[in-house]
């Protein structure tokens, strides 16, 4: 008999594993982007399943939300005409050995390791948010300061150069 | 549900993503591969906190980890738009196979 959770992460799992096949085969590349964003909540499920509350939150609110909405902008404002016919390449047999292999390996090391498995007591929000702004204070408000330099730097790089200089 | 099948979903995750990154041609289909790869990450991280019987302290700082691993993701994707749209301006195209001018 199967158990309640064991079905749940089956669920979770094929959402994710079927988005990220359809990512990387389909032809249109707006479904690509929004087969991502079912692999982005099979993985927000994966993480719920996994007693991360917030951390399936902070996954709906980033991946679903901000980075499904940034990539359909970008794929408008470079037009998706010209995306027709083009979305694989020439190497497309040798990425394919290439991904078995690293599969193939991967598989046999987790197979191969002996990983003890006990399920941990779940960790509270409120925890997680004192840890964060107490032992975690200094690399949270860095984890900032990186972000805002990134997105001043995304700005800078695609304004108009005859405008503002 | 243990911690072999968080593994063997990450090395799915990851293998399809490398495949996307490898064999794609559009820069923006192979940044949507690199964020299936960050999440094949995620997921390995998040099955060793929560199912190999850790205590409370070292659960939680597997958890921000993975905040700041979400919060790169977030910088890493907002600067590769940025780069791809400058690209696009400049060569009227986002095909990698025709970004070559540093080959020798």
């Amino acid at each position: 008999m199967i158990s309640t959770d064991l079905l749940l992460f089956f669920i979770a799992s094929s959402l994710v594993v079927g988005g990220g096949v359809l990512v990387v085969t389909v032809k249109n590349i707006v479904y690509a982007a929004f087969a991502l964003l079912v692999a982005m909540l099979g993985t927000a499920g994966i993480f719920l399943l996994a007693f991360a509350d917030f951390l399936a939150l902070v996954q709906i609110l980033i991946y679903g939300g901000a980075v499904v909405v940034v990539i359909l902008f970008a794929l408008m404002l470079t037009r998706i005409e010209d995306f027709k016919g083009l979305t694989d390449n020439s190497q497309k047999p040798l990425a394919v050995l290439a991904s078995i292999t690293v599969l193939t390996i991967m598989m046999y090391a987790i197979v191969s390791t002996a990983m003890p498995s006990s399920k941990s007591d779940p960790v509270s929000m409120i925890d997680l948010g004192v840890n964060l702004f107490q032992d975690w204070a200094i690399p949270f408000e860095v984890a900032s300061l990186v972000l805002l330099v990134a997105l001043i730097g995304a700005v800078v790089l695609v304004r108009q150069d005859d405008e503002g200089r | 549900m243990t911690i072999i099948h968080f593994q063997f979903l990450s090395a799915i995750l990851f293998s399809l993503g490398l495949y996307g990154v490898l064999a794609r041609r559009s820069a923006v289909l192979i940044l949507m591969s690199i964020e299936l790869m960050l999440n094949a990450v995620n997921i390995n991280l998040i099955g060793f906190v929560a199912f190999r019987g850790f205590g409370q302290e070292i659960q939680t700082f597997g958890q921000v980890l993975i905040i700041f691993v979400i919060t790169i993701a977030a910088a890493e994707l907002a600067l590769a738009i940025a780069i791809i749209l400058r690209i696009y301006r400049n060569k009227n195209s986002v095909n990698v196979d025709e970004m070559n001018i540093l080959k020798g």
